[in-house]
C-alpha cells in the first residue's frame, strides 16, 4: 500500500514474536531491577545478543518496540558499547588486548601471528564464520600479559607457538 | 528560585557588577566580552562538553599561579577573581580548538554556514590558524534527512549541541548521538525526514555546517549578500520574530530573530520553510478583469472605485458595497478596506464557527481575573491543561514552549538539591522521568502526549462536558455538566496545587464550547486562589492566524462571514470586495457560490490564484508579507511591526494602497489607531525615528554585500538608482548607519569577530534578556474593571453520525505556506482520523478512500478522503484533514457519516508524522 510507506514513528513490518519467549523472560526479569524502562536497553540489548551473536538491525528495532524507547536512541546505546556487536560476528570473538602491558611483553608480534593463523586483521572475521578479532584496552591481567579472551575464555601468558593448537580447539569444540 | 542579586567579580583587573548565581560565561557574555565556547547555549544550559571557555581563576589577589576552569561550569562567586587575557589560558583555548578541528574539512568555501559561522568566528577569536595535523581525517557518511536538512557530518565538532536540541529541548526522537571518540556520529537510526516540527533550528543551534538549509542551499547566498529587515512569520497567531532574507528579487530564507518574551532562539519548520510562496512564478503580476485580460493599474484602481460607489464621491460613503476582511493580512490593509466600504459593511474574513470562538477569546482578554501569557511566561507554568487544541500543528511555537514547562518539576528539584538551573546535564540526571503535570483533554494523539501527564480521549461534545465538570471540581460555583471521574479529579487537584497553572485552548477547532469551558476552568482557579488578591490567572486562548486579532478588533461582532454572504445572496448588498481570502476555505461552498453569482460585482485582492479570485470580476495583486511594511496582532493582543524586507517587482501593491486613500504606511497606521479606540497604541509599534544618528536610515544590506553595481549588468551597464524607502526607517542600500548596539531596528545580527547568529548577545541587555532599546510590540488590549462570570455548561445535543473536527496539520492546514514547495514536500493528501472501531463499523480500510457525507441529509454535501485509522481517535469522532484538496469542511455541517469509497489520487499518508497509526485492521 504505497500511501502507507511512510514514516510512522518506531512502526516496522517485524513480525510480533520476534523475540523469543527466552529472550523475552530475561528482559522482563532485568525490567524488575531498574526504575526505569530506559535503563533495561543495554541489558535487553546485551540478551538479544546472547542468543543471537550480535544486534541487527532488525534485534534492535524488536527491543526498542518492545521497552517502547526511541530506536534512535537505542542505537546510540548500541553503537557507543564497543561489546554490542551490531555487525555478524564469528562464533567465537577474540578480544585481543593491545594495551601497554600487553604491549611491553610482545603483544604485538603474538598478534600477527594470530593473524596469521586464522587470516585476519582486527575488525575481521575468518572466512570459516568461527573467528572475530577485536582489539580491547585491557583485560585486567596485566601481570599474565600478553593476554587475549576467546569467547568468554581467557588466555594468559600467550606464546606464538600455542596458538595453532589453541585455535583448533575451539575449531573442533562443534556443537 | 532564579537570584536577581548582583555580585561584584574581578576579570582581568577590571571590576563589574554581575548576576549572582549564574556562571562565568554567561556573565563574560552578558558583559560584551569575547570569550569562545561552543556547547554552551543562551537557552540550554551548560554541559561543559567542548572545554572552548577555559579561564583562570584566581584564590585572592596574591595568587598569581590560578587554576584553570571552564567558565561555563563555574559558578559567579562574590569577590571571584579571574582572567580571560592569561596567557595559558589563551593557550589552553588554542590547543582545545585545535584539537576540535582535527578532522574538521577545508570545505569553508562550499560550506553553507561560511561566513556565519560559530566555530569560523571561535576558530579565528581562539588564535588557532595553522593546522600542524597531517594525518588522516576521520570521515563519516551522511544520511538523507528529508526535504529540509542537510547533513555534512564530516564539519562535526561533537559539541552535541543538536541533540540537546532536537532531543531533550524540542523532543524529537529520531536523532541521537552514536558510536563514540573520534567516530561519534549524530544522525537518525537510519535515513529518512527528522521527524520533529522544530528540526529546521539544527540549522541555527549547529555552530557549523553539519546541519543546513536544504531549501536555502538549492538556491544559496552568503550571509553577507541577502538583503534583510526585521519580520514577523505570518504563519500562524503567534507571530514569532523573523529575519527574511531576499537576493536578486527573490526571497531566499527565513532564519530566527530574537524575542526575549515571545520566540527566543527557536522557531518552527512552518516558519522558516513556508515562505516560498512569495516566489511561486503563479502570484498575480497585473491586475485582471472577470476574463482574465490584464488591466493596467490606474483602469483597475478607477474600476474598484466604481465598483465601491464613490466614483467622483467621497470614499468611504460605499453602501452597498460589502467589504470581507483577512485574518492573514495586516491591519492597514484591512482598516483600509473598512474605511473604503464603511465600518457597517465590514465583514470578518474567517468562518463563523471561528468568529464566534473569536468573541469569547477577546471577551475573555479583557476579563482581569485572566492574563494571557507570552511564550516565557508559558514556560513557567508549573501545571498545564490543554483544552482540545492540537497545539503542536496550530501553534507549534507555543508546543515548543509548553514542553518546557513541564521541565519546572525537574527546577525545582534542582533548587531544592542547590543544583544551580543551568547547570543542565545534572539538572536532568536528577529529575530523571519527573514533570510537571501537563493535562491533554482532546479527541485523538497529539504531539505533545510524550510528557503528558494525564490525557482524557473523548468525542468534543464530551470534552466540553468534561472540561465544565473539571471547573466545577475546582470550584463547586462553576456549574456542573455530571460525569465526574478520577481523571478530572486529579487533575483539578493539580492545577490547585500549582502556583501557576496555565489553561490552554483555541480557535482552530471552532468549538465554543470549549472555549467556554477554558474560561471556566480559569475563572474557577481564580476564584479558589482569591479573588483581587492573588495574581490572574493565565489564560492563552490561540487565534488561527497572523492577524485573526487584529482583524477581530476591527469587526463588529454581528459582522460575520456569514452574515456577508447572506446580504449578499438576498441582494441587500450589490457588490463584495474580499480582502487577501479564499472564502471557499471559510464558509459552505454553497453559500460562497450563492453570494457570489448574486452580487453584480465583486473584487479581489489577493498575491495567489485561487477559487475566490477565479470567481472575481476584478482581481487586483496584492504584494506577499516580504515585500510590504504592515502590523500585525497575535494572539495576546500584541501589535508588531513587519518591515518590508524586498521591493515587489510586479504591479502587485499593497492591499492598502489598492483600497486606499493615503499617502504613505505611516499614514494608514495612525489614521487606524486613531479612529479604532482598540488601536489607540497601535503607533507605538512605530520606530522612534528620533534613535537614528542624524536621521540617518538603517541599511537593510549589510557593509559587505556584493554585487551591487554588477546586478543588474545584463540589463545595462549603467547601475541604477538606489531604491528608496520613503516608507520606513529602513534603506534599500547598503548606506546608512547598521543598529550596532541598538536593536530597534535589527535583522540580521552582526558584530566585529561574531558573525554567526551568536552574535545576538552582542545585542541583548544580558544573556536571555531584552534586545537593547528594542521594542517587542504592543500590547493593545485593555483590562475591564468587572469580573466575568461562569458560562452554563451546554446541553446534551446528541445526534446520528460521528462528530466532526478538524484535523490540523504544520505543513498544510495554513493557506500560503501550503503553496510553497518545500512545505508540499511534507504534505499529505486528505484524510479523516477515525477510531479502529469506527473504521471496522463502516467497512473502511486503512489508507484507502472514504467519503463523508451530512448525517441524516442523503442530499447534502458529501466530499471523499484518505482512510486513517489512528488508534488514539476518539470512538464517535472523526477528525478530517482537508490538506490543499478544496474540501467543502464547512458544507458538512457537525455531524457525518462515512462510507468507503475509491481512494483518491494523490499524496497519501506517507508523510504524516503521528505515533498512533493502526498498522492493519488486526491492531482494532
Amino acid at each position: 500500500m504505497s500511501a502507507m510507506s511512510g514514516k510512522v514513528i518506531a512502526s516496522t513490518a517485524l513480525p510480533s514474536d520476534y523475540l523469543s519467549e527466552e529472550e523475552i523472560a530475561e528482559i522482563e526479569h532485568e525490567r524488575t531491577l531498574y526504575p526505569d524502562t530506559r535503563a533495561v536497553g543495554l541489558e535487553a540489548l546485551k540478551i538479544v545478543q546472547k542468543q543471537r551473536g550480535w544486534v541487527s538491525d532488525e534485534s534492535l528495532l524488536a527491543v526498542a518496540e518492545y521497552l517502547g524507547l526511541p530506536v534512535a536512541e537505542l542505537e546510540g546505546v548500541a553503537t557507543f558499547f564497543n561489546l554490542i556487536y551490531r555487525r555478524p560476528v564469528g562464533k567465537n570473538v577474540i578480544l585481543y588486548c593491545n594495551s601497554v602491558s600487553c604491549w611491553i611483553m610482545g603483544c604485538d608480534q603474538v598478534r600477527e601471528k594470530v593473524s596469521e593463523e586464522l587470516g585476519i586483521e582486527f575488525g575481521e572475521t575468518s572466512e570459516d564464520g568461527e573467528f572475530t578479532l577485536i582489539p580491547v584496552p585491557c583485560l585486567g591481567d596485566c601481570d599474565r600479559a600478553p593476554v587475549m579472551m576467546v569467547g568468554p575464555d581467557l588466555h594468559r601468558n600467550l606464546d606464538r607457538q600455542d596458538l595453532g593448537e589453541l585455535f583448533s580447539r575451539y575449531r573442533n569444540n562443534q556443537d | 528560585m532564579t537570584d536577581n542579586a548582583k555580585v561584584q567579580i574581578t576579570i582581568d583587573g577590571v571590576t563589574y557588577e554581575v548576576n549572582a548565581g549564574s556562571n562565568l560565561l554567561q556573565e563574560c557574555l552578558s558583559l560584551g566580552l569575547d570569550l569562545p565556547y561552543f556547547c554552551w547555549h543562551p537557552c540550554m544550559g551548560s554541559v561543559g562538553a567542548c572545554r572552548q571557555c577555559a579561564v583562570k581563576q584566581y584564590r585572592n589577589e596574591e595568587d598569581s599561579a590560578g587554576i584553570m576552569t571552564m567558565a561555563c561550569m563555574t559558578p559567579v562567586q562574590p569577590g571571584a577573581r579571574i582572567s580571560i587575557e592569561d596567557p595559558q589560558a589563551k593557550a589552553f583555548r588554542a590547543g582545545v580548538i585545535e584539537s576540535l578541528m582535527i578532522s574538521h574539512p577545508h570545505d569553508c568555501p562550499v560550506c553553507e554556514e561560511g561566513g556565519e559561522c560559530h566555530l569560523q568566528d571561535m576558530t579565528l577569536m581562539s588564535g588557532h590558524n595553522y593546522r600542524r595535523y597531517d594525518k588522516k581525517k576521520v570521515t563519516h557518511r551522511n544520511q538523507y534527512l528529508g526535504p529540509l536538512i542537510n547533513h555534512e557530518m564530516n564539519r562535526c565538532i561533537t559539541c552535541y549541541r543538536c541533540v540537546r536540541f532536537y532531543n531533550e529541548y524540542a523532543g524529537g526522537e529520531d536523532l541521537s548521538a552514536q558510536a563514540s571518540h573520534h567516530f561519534t556520529y549524530f544522525g537518525r537510526h537510519r535515513e529518512g525526514t527528522l521527524e520533529s516540527e522544530f528540526s529546521g533550528n539544527l540549522v541555527e543551534v549547529c555552530p557549523t555546517g553539519v546541519f543546513t538549509d536544504k531549501v536555502f542551499s538549492e538556491n544559496y547566498t552568503r550571509k553577507w549578500d541577502l538583503q534583510t529587515a526585521p519580520s514577523v512569520c505570518a504563519g500562524c497567531g503567534v507571530g514569532c520574530n523573523i529575519a527574511p532574507g531576499e537576493r536578486y528579487g527573490e526571497l531566499r530564507r527565513v532564519v530566527n530573530r530574537y524575542h526575549d518574551e515571545l520566540n527566543g532562539y527557536f522557531i518552527c519548520d512552518r516558519g522558516r520553510f513556508g515562505t516560498g510562496y512569495v516566489n511561486d512564478a503563479e502570484r498575480l503580476k497585473t491586475p485582471l478583469d472577470g476574463a482574465g485580460n490584464e488591466l493596467d493599474a490606474a483602469a483597475a484602481g478607477q474600476q474598484l472605485r466604481e465598483i465601491a460607489g464613490s466614483a467622483g464621491g467621497t470614499i468611504g460613503s460605499a453602501r452597498g458595497t460589502i467589504g470581507i476582511g483577512s485574518p492573514r493580512a495586516g491591519n492597514e490593509a484591512n482598516f483600509a478596506l473598512r474605511k473604503l466600504v464603511g465600518e457597517e459593511n465590514f465583514h470578518a474574513g474567517y468562518s463563523d464557527a471561528e468568529h464566534a470562538c473569536m468573541q469569547l477569546i477577546t471577551e475573555a482578554a479583557g476579563d482581569p481575573r485572566f492574563h494571557n501569557p507570552s511564550i516565557r511566561e508559558i514556560e513557567q507554568a508549573d501545571a498545564v491543561l490543554v483544552l482540545g487544541e492540537d497545539v503542536t500543528n496550530t501553534a507549534p511555537r507555543i508546543a515548543l514552549a509548553l514542553r518546557q514547562s513541564v521541565r519546572n518539576k525537574a527546577l525545582e528539584l534542582a533548587d531544592g538539591a542547590n543544583i544551580p538551573r543551568w547547570q543542565d546535564a545534572a539538572v536532568r540526571e536528577l529529575a530523571q522521568q519527573e514533570r510537571s503535570p501537563l493535562c491533554i483533554l482532546s479527541s485523538g494523539a497529539t504531539r505533545l502526549d510524550d510528557v503528558a501527564s494525564d490525557r482524557v480521549i473523548d468525542t468534543p461534545s464530551a470534552l466540553a462536558r468534561n472540561a465544565f465538570e473539571l471547573a466545577h471540581q475546582i470550584d463547586s460555583d462553576a456549574p456542573s455538566a455530571g460525569g465526574h471521574t478520577d481523571a478530572l479529579a486529579r487533575i483539578a487537584d493539580q492545577l490547585l496545587a500549582a502556583s501557576r497553572p496555565l489553561i490552554v485552548a483555541g480557535a482552530s477547532s471552532g468549538d465554543v464550547d470549549l472555549i467556554r469551558s477554558a474560561v471556566n476552568i480559569a475563572g474557577a482557579l481564580r476564584k479558589r486562589r482569591g479573588n483581587g488578591v492573588s495574581a490572574p490567572v493565565d489564560l492563552c486562548l490561540l487565534t488561527a492566524e497572523v492577524n485573526s486579532m487584529g482583524l477581530h478588533l476591527m469587526t463588529r461582532p454581528e459582522n460575520s462571514l456569514g452574515a456577508a454572504l447572506r446580504k449578499l445572496s438576498a441582494s441587500e448588498a450589490a457588490n463584495v470586495i474580499v480582502l487577501e481570502n479564499d472564502l471557499y476555505r471559510r464558509a459552505p461552498h454553497a453559500q460562497v457560490d450563492a453570494a457570489l453569482a448574486a452580487a453584480k460585482a465583486s473584487v479581489a485582492l489577493d498575491l495567489l490564484p485561487n477559487r475566490t479570485t477565479a470567481k472575481a470580476d476584478l482581481v487586483l495583486p496584492v504584494t506577499a508579507f516580504s515585500e510590504q511594511q504592515t502590523s500585525y496582532v497575535n494572539y495576546e493582543g500584541r501589535a508588531q511591526l513587519a518591515y518590508q524586507v524586498h521591493r515587489s517587482h510586479s504591479a502587485a501593491r499593497p492591499a492598502w494602497q489598492w483600497t486606499g486613500d493615503f499617502e504613505h504606511f505611516r499614514q494608514a497606521l495612525l489614521e487606524c489607531a486613531d479612529s479604532i479606540p482598540a488601536f489607540a497604541k497601535l503607533k507605538d509599534v512605530l520606530p522612534d525615528t528620533s534613535s537614528l544618528p542624524g536621521g540617518i536610515k538603517v541599511p537593510r544590506q549589510s557593509e559587505r554585500y556584493s554585487g551591487r553595481t554588477a546586478m543588474k549588468a545584463n540589463l545595462n551597464v549603467h547601475e541604477p538608482k538606489q531604491a528608496q524607502d520613503p516608507e520606513s526607517a529602513l534603506a534599500f542600500s547598503m548606506e546608512g548607519v547598521p543598529p550596532r548596539r541598538d536593536a530597534t531596528i535589527l535583522a540580521s545580527t552582526w558584530a566585529p569577530q561574531w558573525n554567526s547568529n551568536q552574535s545576538i548577545s552582542k545585542f541583548q541587555d544580558e544573556i536571555n534578556g531584552p534586545l537593547r532599546q528594542g521594542h517587542g510590540g504592543t500590547l493593545l488590549l485593555e483590562k475591564r474593571t468587572e469580573s466575568g462570570g461562569f458560562y452554563p455548561p451546554p446541553v446534551n445535543g446528541d445526534g446520528a453520525g460521528l462528530e466532526l473536527l478538524p484535523a490540523h496539520q504544520i505543513f498544510g492546514s495554513e493557506e500560503l505556506s501550503s503553496r510553497s514547495e518545500a512545505i508540499r514536500k511534507r504534505m499529505t493528501g486528505a484524510f479523516v482520523a477515525v477510531a479502529p472501531a469506527d473504521a471496522v463499523k463502516h467497512g473502511l480500510k486503512q489508507g484507502q478512500g472514504v467519503r463523508l457525507s451530512v448525517a441524516g441529509d442523503a442530499g447534502g454535501v458529501s466530499v471523499t478522503a484518505l482512510t486513517c485509522i489512528r488508534t488514539q481517535t476518539s470512538p464517535g469522532a472523526v477528525a478530517l484533514h482537508v490538506s490543499d484538496c478544496g474540501i467543502d469542511f464547512h458544507g458538512l455541517g457537525a455531524r457525518v457519516e462515512l462510507t468507503p469509497a475509491e481512494t483518491p489520487h494523490g499524496r497519501g499518508l506517507g508523510e504524516l508524522i503521528v505515533s498512533d497509526l493502526a498498522r492493519e485492521q488486526g491492531d482494532v
